[in-house]
């Protein structure tokens, strides 16, 4: 690791303004992919700026059909959300799931979403729920957030302040691990939505994306067996010592398949 | 005898400090004015260094020193060394091409070292690393065996030619052709044997330090071994007197196999600590450990099994590639020989084996002895083509394989392959196993998984391995370049409580516990008053460490030894203090009385007469303490069968290990509780290799695919069932206290028995190991079966 200034503002607007005067300066929350990169000294920052000591930042608020989790809260926080657990169950579980304990009481949702690994879980809800991410200066709708590998529709100095979910009527969450990692391999978050069925596959691609055959066979029947026979180019699909891209798009299939079943209880 | 004696499970005496975190491991320790080496390593498998430029590094803030091979050489430092010397096929010696400490001209593998700076603090020895320049010249390389045998591979040492380190031969190959030539059937079987990182939870780790008054070098490392590491520093390496050098293995958290050699870094801490007269310190970090620690395994291997009509195993042919990686490690050699070919008659009467072994260089980590050490290996070949030899003639395997046992009344049994086996009850094992597993119902096990969409299968290994290496005259006959005995004393304190100083090493197996238990059962003293002393060439007279699952037949065996003097001459103490003749004293439960009489002393008594000798007989010396050696006069042969059940889903190739039952043989066991987590951790690690661990080479550019552990599966929890656990106990009848080893077996029979319940899931042998997820689906494609989702 190299030596680096270390921030903890307690504002947004002060965020911004340490970020701006850094030479070379980084956003940090739960830190759970920086710091390994900074302690293999992949990354060289001059100063971090870590947003957990924000207070707006933090906290879970439910109402009326939103689900609203700031960007700051912990994964161990929303999977222990009695509130989340009653209103979206495949988040909390999603949460639940994410890395260990240790991961889950350090890393964070902003975290997460602004660093678009493609074998991340919180993509897939994101994504899977049709959420809308709201940020210091705007509100990004999921479906114009997720642009990339590792890429994402944030500018910089842009910071994540929190994640608005609709509750859906029903949806389920089910991931194939990477056997040596854990990370997401292949995951599919399946919601039946107010503005219709929605199938995120992460984990597979590059990066999460929607699955519009899958959505129009399950907006016929939203049944486990509406997803049969249909195929995923495995084109698309990530390719690497765990899986083929081959495998991986029959996965997607079979992963689907089992987010239906779990959306349905 | 006490209640905390041989056969009780006597919670381990070592685990309060290690859970509350107290353990000394050499990370743990700093001494005065302590330096810190970092490593410059190549990002090259293979590649001529043109060029480097160290002084831009060397202006660092904190920098020491910065060194690289050539520094070395005008040292006229020797190289590091193999131990064990293989013959070939002619006769001819192996091939042990130089091995410097720090690359010279060319780089072999990544992770070599290329140069290495002294600072006065960590960061500071990482920043100037960075700022070292190389010039290198890449050079195409190769990592498997199969292409560095080809003609025209990268040439990985110019003293290799072919990359061959040796072809070497065992066994009668005109009796074994005659075997085939008169067989009703041949079995073939092509297997691979995955190429496994040792992955102790302590990484390596070493302070050298240089005490110039004394002219002595004391030496910190995380080794099974330390006199071994000693001889092989002092006598190979730098040609110091061995009185000037203490080498101290503390607190050492795990080997497996891969902390009993002698490694560059540690011997450059050595070298530059003696240079600059400062203590110098280096601990790996995980992904140095992936590059550097010896690798395992790693083999090619085609077999063939000839049998008769009625399943009688008539011989038994082998031809092997070993992969040695870049340089020949310290004991590598022999691990594809003598510690495998061995083992090929398995527990069967199979009289003719012949086996061909090529150990080959490739541009990779070395490879040395992991876990079982070329039985693992020798275990995978037997049991898979004799399971395979099962389905092919319809036969049940396990009825084949009880066809072909040596029967219990046929000890010492003489196999075809060198090995004299002492004693087992084989069928006895298996016929255990198989009652435990429910192997009769496994049918309907199997009709209600394919029900719910799963493939179940069930698979055997019936292994034998030999520990407790061994007769010192037969290891040298074989090109051992060391005895292998064992050391131990025991020395009492005035007040009745007890040093035992013991040569093998502890790094995880509970020696602390065990060996307390052999010298509480044998002198009658509380666990609590004995103190088991190892890991310091300063404090243990002599020692040849722990490795092969030795360390109890061996050293205990010196142990008992050590005890039976201390009786002999307690004996004499307390027949004076009772008057009465030493042929009328005899010593039980802890007491030496007079036969025939109710006149008796204690143990604790006559010690404290042999430091307060008031009241003492003339002609003998004070002091109760002994020492003793125990050169064992054959290998020991643990022996079992271990079951393994699993579920395949269909849909996505995972493999559930559902069920596991394992029945051993391992003589006397002292600490059933120790021995039986022995064998969770050794089948944890089978079943890691058959499941899910692998190191990949990119075989174009040479880098390691799997360097840390987002990419390597190590075995976790939940990767593994509750193991059911039986013992059957045939006391080895050479040692002692009757015992064979256990530290080894799990990770022996794992592997196999898995590998037979997954081919038997999918009713083809077409899988090689790690059984991931991928491979699994990808044999389910090539052999069309049944995927229940489409």
């Amino acid at each position: 690791m190299y030596a680096f200034n270390y921030h903890r503002p307690t504002s947004l607007a002060d965020a911004a303004k340490l970020l701006d005067g850094a030479e070379d300066g980084k956003f940090v929350a739960g830190g759970q992919t920086l710091l390994p990169t900074l302690k293999q000294r992949l990354a060289a920052p001059s100063d971090l700026v870590d947003v957990t000591g924000i207070a707006d930042l933090n906290g879970i608020a439910v109402s009326g059909g939103s689900v609203t989790i700031g960007a700051a809260t912990r994964h161990a926080a929303v999977a222990a959300s009695a509130e989340v657990k009653k209103a979206i169950p495949a988040l909390a579980h999603l949460a639940g799931g994410i890395g260990d304990p240790q991961v889950r009481n350090m890393g964070t949702m902003g975290g997460s979403l602004a660093n678009n690994d493609p074998a991340a879980d919180y993509p897939g809800a994101v994504l899977g729920l049709g959420a809308t991410v709201h940020t210091n200066k705007r509100k990004i709708a999921a479906d114009a957030f997720f642009t990339g590998m590792f890429e994402t529709a944030l500018e910089d100095g842009e910071i994540i302040t929190k994640v608005e979910f609709p509750v859906p009527k029903r949806a389920g969450y089910v991931k194939f691990p990477n056997p040596a990692s854990r990370y997401v391999m292949v995951g599919a978050f399946v919601a039946e939505t107010a503005g219709g069925i929605r199938v995120a596959i992460n984990g597979a691609g590059p990066c999460v994306f929607r699955h519009k055959e899958m959505e129009a066979a399950l907006a016929k029947s939203f049944s486990p067996d509406a997803l049969k026979g249909i195929k995923t180019a495995a084109g698309d699909m990530n390719n690497d010592i765990h899986a083929s891209a081959e495998y991986r798009a029959h996965l997607v299939g079979v992963i689907a398949r089992r987010a239906v079943q779990a959306a349905l209880g | 005898m006490t209640n905390q004696g041989i056969g009780q499970s006597v919670r381990r005496k070592e685990d309060f400090r290690f859970i509350t975190g107290q353990g000394h491991y050499t990370d743990d320790i700093n001494r005065p004015g302590q330096l810190y080496a970092a490593f410059l390593r190549s990002p090259h498998a293979f590649a001529k260094i043109k060029k480097i430029d160290t002084a831009a590094a060397a202006k660092m803030p904190g920098v020491v020193a910065v060194y690289t091979g050539k520094d070395v050489a005008a040292d006229k430092i020797g190289g590091l060394i193999c131990g064990w010397t293989v013959k070939d096929k002619k006769g001819e010696p192996h091939k042990a091409p130089r091995h410097d400490i720090i690359a010279i001209d060319h780089v072999r593998h990544v992770g070599d070292q290329v140069a290495v700076v002294i600072a006065d603090t960590l960061a500071h020895a990482h920043d100037a690393v960075e700022a070292i320049e190389v010039d290198y010249d890449v050079l195409k390389p190769v990592v498997d065996v199969v292409t560095a045998l080809k003609p025209g591979a990268p040439q990985v040492h110019p003293d290799a030619p072919g990359n061959l380190c040796y072809d070497w031969e065992f066994g009668d190959k005109a009796a074994t052709e005659a075997a085939f030539a008169k067989a009703d059937h041949v079995t073939k079987i092509e297997l691979l044997n995955n190429r496994l990182a040792p992955n102790p939870m302590e990484p390596r780790s070493a302070i050298a330090e240089y005490d110039a008054g004394t002219d002595t070098t004391t030496v910190y490392s995380t080794s099974q071994n330390p006199h071994v590491l000693r001889l092989i520093l002092c006598a190979f390496v730098f040609g110091l007197p061995e009185n000037k050098v203490r080498v101290i293995a503390p607190d050492v958290g795990g080997g497996f196999g891969s902390k009993i050699f002698n490694y560059a870094e540690e011997t450059v801490c050595i070298w530059a600590a003696r240079k600059l007269k400062k203590a110098v310190k280096w601990t790996s970090d995980r992904t140095e450990a992936f590059l550097t620690d010896a690798h395992g395994r790693d083999h090619v291997t085609h077999a063939e099994l000839a049998l008769s009509k009625d399943g009688k195993f008539l011989g038994l042919r082998v031809d092997t590639r070993a992969n040695m990686g870049a340089y020949l490690s310290t004991f590598a050699s022999a691990v594809p020989t003598y510690l495998y070919a061995l083992l090929l008659a398995g527990q069967y009467t199979t009289p003719a084996v012949y086996a061909e072994v090529k150990a080959v260089f490739t541009n990779t980590t070395p490879v040395d002895a992991y876990r079982g050490a070329g039985r693992p290996e020798a275990t995978y070949v037997v049991e898979r083509i004799v399971e395979a030899a099962a389905r092919e003639l319809k036969m049940d395997p396990v009825e084949l394989r009880k066809k072909n046992f040596v029967p219990p009344d046929a000890f010492p049994y003489q196999t075809p392959v060198a090995c004299v086996y002492d004693s087992g009850q084989y069928a006895k094992a298996i016929d255990e196993a198989c009652k435990m597993a429910d192997y009769a119902g496994f049918p309907k096990r199997k009709a209600d998984a394919a029900k719910k969409g799963k493939l179940r299968g069930i698979g055997f290994c019936a292994y034998i391995e030999a520990c407790g290496i061994a007769p010192s005259a037969v290891v040298g006959s074989l090109g051992a370049g060391v005895g292998l005995w064992e050391s131990a004393q025991i020395r009492f304190n005035a007040t009745g409580t007890v040093f035992v100083y013991t040569g093998s090493h502890s790094h995880g197996q509970g020696h602390e516990t065990t060996f307390a238990q052999v010298v509480s059962d044998k002198l009658g003293v509380p666990l609590e008053s004995i103190e088991v002393v190892h890991g310091d060439t300063a404090l243990v007279p002599m020692g040849m460490g722990t490795y092969g699952s030795r360390s109890l037949a061996v050293g205990g065996s010196a142990i008992v030894r050590a005890a039976d003097k201390i009786i002999e001459k307690g004996k004499k103490i307390a027949a004076h203090l009772m008057e009465a003749s030493v042929d009328d004293v005899v010593f039980e439960g802890g007491n030496f009385s007079v036969k025939g009489t109710d006149k008796q002393v204690p143990m604790a008594q006559v010690a404290f007469t042999a430091y307060v000798p008031h009241n003492y007989p003339a002609d003998l010396e004070p002091g109760l303490e002994a020492s003793a050696f125990y050169d064992p006069a054959n290998f020991t042969f643990p022996a079992g069968t271990h079951v393994a059940e699993v579920e395949i889903d269909a849909d996505t190739g995972v493999t559930t290990v559902v069920n596991w039952v394992a029945v051993d043989d391992f003589g006397k066991v002292i600490n059933p509780m120790i021995v039986e987590g022995q064998v969770h951790g050794g089948i944890a690690q089978g079943v890691g290799q058959a499941l899910l661990e692998g190191v990949v080479y990119d075989q174009e550019s040479g880098q390691l695919l799997t360097a840390s552990f987002l990419d390597y599966c190590m075995p976790r929890a939940d990767n593994l069932p509750s193991y059911k656990v039986g013992m059957i106990e045939t006391p080895c009848p050479h040692n002692p206290l009757g015992v064979k080893g256990c530290g080894e077996a799990g990770a022996i029979a794992a592997p196999a028995a898995l590998m037979n319940a997954i081919t038997d899931a999918l009713g083809t042998e077409d899988i090689t190991m790690p059984a991931t997820p991928l491979k699994v689906w990808n044999v389910m494609q090539r052999h069309k079966l049944a995927d229940a989702a489409e």
